[in-house]
């Protein structure tokens, strides 16, 4: 143990963690300054043997998400680097040299590792200040196109008034009974641990009942919101009622949808609103682009579903449902996503409620899914949205009215 | 227990040792985490698809380190009085009519004797922190079918090896249990307690090691039969399945082989066995259109060139 305990002078392996945690860090892995004391801990326990072992001894510590595999692994190799160097020198005698070459081209994660690890290099934003608007309404497409997207800031009134829009905002369907109990003076269960304990003040002459009841809370709530081209004009009031809605309510999942499913739930919980909406769109890469409805349900019942929806979750659907691709299948993605959900509420920005008439294909194979059609006529600023989704009644809301229409 | 519990090992060449001994095929990444999990007296949160092996690891180590295994199976609802501890109401109700009788009076006294450890009814964290004979290895199963209100319970306990009984006071493990988190990600684990964890994901294994599994688990299978079987379900999991199957699948589907005496992999055979692989509806008709001949077909031919 002794030689063990006390380290060279010159060691650089201790340095070297710190220096790697820092990385780490600046390529987005949250990294706690104890989880640095750990690791040099844990590599003293395991003892630096292989390559490999020192890997799993520091991925153990550093990491605790599966998503953030893939950084780790490309940090790890570019910063660990200069042993590789000697293996590759070695590799440069051998005839399997070439292969190996090219084998390490192109990997996952390593742009976003390599640009944690070239320190403060200005990253240039594409300077496009050409700015083109068009009203993409009624129009959908296809294509894939990635932009980048600047939001307007949110005055401090409006922050107020989306506020308290929301503090009144009763959504349908908000109240599940849990098993788990609170104090109740209802004559319901009897709370044989809180009698026990009260009549002890008494000494135990008088024992009288106390009673408990089904605790009731809000469902989980998941939020897919479409931010295609035909949508741009609402993309910004929906992330702001996302945003308050994160703020306010525990379990919430936010998720946009392009051409691709992005999850921004953790984007959205910065408490700022313009820097969850500036991390939010840097996460996204398809602002304003086309729309693959079909395709992005797919993706989220395949991957997001078993995840998100397990509790019982109410899924708010925001989209204008103008589905360029095949239809074919988006009813069977519906059909999945309504069977897995406690309840599917579509709330549609851009058609009418009056005048609308459910003719585009994808809003037919849709419709048929969802247990509320909620529409609403102008959707400029919170409170519209907020009124829209207020639990009024049912009838108005029933999906089948609108198919009925047009049929 | 007549045997003694045996020290966690020394080394990860050890911990790989120890698994190996009790037919647990692991990989090196997984002993490394096990080996400092059990060195640092830390929890370790698996996390990871249904049927990969995440529960069974907790069997194994208990069974090769020879400490009981105490089980908390987490479900919707679950709370303090089924977790943790509960109090004998009928008997405490008796105990006060005793002292009744007796003619007890000084209330301090009673409110001892009530909350005394002989009424207290041990549930498995009180069991994990207070048991006899070496730590023991406490699995906390599925911990995301639970809520963050049991979650951040958790947090005393994981951290300090505690529970506080208002009643009573602190109780504190002499020797810290070896504790085994499992889940399925059907919800997302807050930071506060990943944080307090070592973190490994446990990935569907390697067609060799999946070979080796099964040639363990399932001695009765010809080694050809072994051979394609493990390719089959290599190659289904590349298709983006619905459910992708697991470890257990494949020893279910070469259990099920066995006591049918196939020999080979037949169109036929696949069809009639594959609810013991596939648990969805969509993925089995996905399978049985044609996807799964021309499956068997690639690994056939694959197979005859390696």
């Amino acid at each position: 143990m002794g030689s063990k305990d006390k380290a060279r002078p010159d060691g650089r392996l201790a340095d070297n963690i710190v220096y790697f945690a820092r990385a780490l860090r600046r390529a987005g892995i949250r990294v706690g300054p104890a989880a640095v004391t750990e690791a040099i801990e844990a590599v003293k326990l395991s003892g630096v043997g292989s390559r490999e072992d020192f890997y799993w001894t520091l991925h153990a510590v550093f990491i605790n998400r599966h998503e953030d595999h893939a950084v780790f692994d490309e940090a790890f190799r570019l910063f660990w680097r200069s042993r590789q160097l000697i293996e590759k020198m070695i590799a440069m005698f051998s005839p399997i040299a070439a292969a190996r070459a090219r084998d390490e081209e192109k990997r996952a994660a390593e742009t976003r590792a390599q640009q944690a690890m070239q320190r403060e290099e200005e990253r240039r934003l594409a300077d496009d200040k050409e700015e083109i608007e068009f009203d993409a309404r009624f129009t959908s497409s296809g294509n894939e196109v990635f932009r980048s997207m600047d939001f307007a800031q949110m005055s401090a009134e409006e922050i107020s008034q989306a506020k308290q829009a929301l503090s009144r905002l009763i959504l349908p369907h908000d109240r599940v009974r849990t098993r788990r109990f609170k104090p109740s003076h209802r004559n319901r269960i009897v709370d044989p641990r809180a009698t026990m304990r009260t009549s002890l003040k008494s000494g135990g002459e008088l024992i009288l009942p106390r009673f408990r009841e089904a605790k009731a809370v809000h469902p989980p709530l998941v939020v897919l919101a479409d931010i295609s081209g035909s949508m741009s004009q609402y993309t910004r009031i929906f992330l702001h009622f996302m945003h308050v809605l994160t703020e306010k309510r525990r379990r919430v999942h936010t998720f946009l949808f392009g051409t691709r499913l992005t999850n921004v739930t953790r984007q959205m919980r910065y408490r700022d609103p313009d820097e969850a909406l500036a991390e939010c769109s840097a996460a996204v890469d398809d602002w304003s682009g086309g729309t693959r409805i079909c395709e992005t349900l797919r993706t989220f019942n395949r991957l997001w579903s078993r995840r998100v929806l397990s509790q019982g979750a109410v899924v708010l659907l925001i989209t204008d449902g103008l589905e360029r691709e095949g239809v074919d299948d988006l009813s069977y993605q519906m059909e999945r996503l309504q069977k897995s959900s406690r309840r599917l509420i579509w709330l549609n920005p851009l058609l009418r409620f009056e005048g609308f008439e459910a003719k585009a294909m994808g809003v037919r194979a849709m419709l048929p899914f969802v247990d509320e059609f909620r529409a609403v006529h102008n959707l400029d600023a919170l409170y519209d949205l907020t009124a829209a989704l207020e639990d009024d009644g049912r009838g108005k809301v029933d999906p089948r009215r609108f198919l009925a229409m047009t049929a | 227990m007549t045997e003694k519990p045996k020290p966690s090992p020394e080394s990860i060449d050890d911990t790989l040792a120890l698994l190996d001994g009790e037919d647990y095929v692991a990989s090196r990444s997984l002993a490394t985490v096990l080996f400092l999990s059990l060195k640092m007296h830390r929890p370790l949160l698996l996390e990871g698809e249904a049927g990969v092996g995440k529960t069974e690891i907790a069997k194994v180590v208990s069974k090769g380190l020879n400490r009981p295994l105490i089980r908390l199976q987490c479900y919707e609802g679950l709370d303090i009085s089924t977790a943790v501890y509960e109090w004998n109401y009928p008997a405490q109700m008796l105990e006060i009519r005793m002292s009744e009788a007796t003619g007890e009076t000084n209330r301090s006294a009673i409110e001892r004797n009530i909350f005394s450890e002989q009424y207290l009814i041990r549930r498995p964290v009180l069991q994990a922190l207070s048991s006899e004979g070496g730590a023991p290895v406490f699995l906390i199963d599925e911990l995301d079918r639970t809520d963050e209100a049991f979650e951040a319970y958790l947090l005393e306990l994981l951290s300090e090896y505690q529970v506080t009984i208002p009643e009573i006071g602190v109780v504190k493990a002499d020797e810290p249990p070896i504790v085994i988190i499992t889940t399925n990600r059907t919800r997302e684990i807050h930071d506060a307690l990943k944080r307090r964890c070592l973190y490994h994901w446990v990935d569907y294994p390697s067609a060799v090691a999946e070979l080796e599994i099964v040639g363990r688990k399932v001695p009765g299978c010809n080694p050809d039969l072994s051979r394609q079987l493990v390719a089959y379900v290599q190659k289904l999991r590349t298709l983006d399945l619905f459910k992708n199957p697991g470890v257990a699948e494949t020893i279910d589907w070469a259990t099920a082989l066995t006591e049918l005496n196939s020999v080979a992999l037949d169109p036929e055979v696949v069809s009639d066995t594959i609810g013991t692989l596939l648990k969805y509806q969509d993925d089995i008709a996905r399978i049985e259109q044609g996807e799964g001949w021309k499956l068997l077909e690639e690994i056939k031919s694959e197979l005859e060139t390696a």
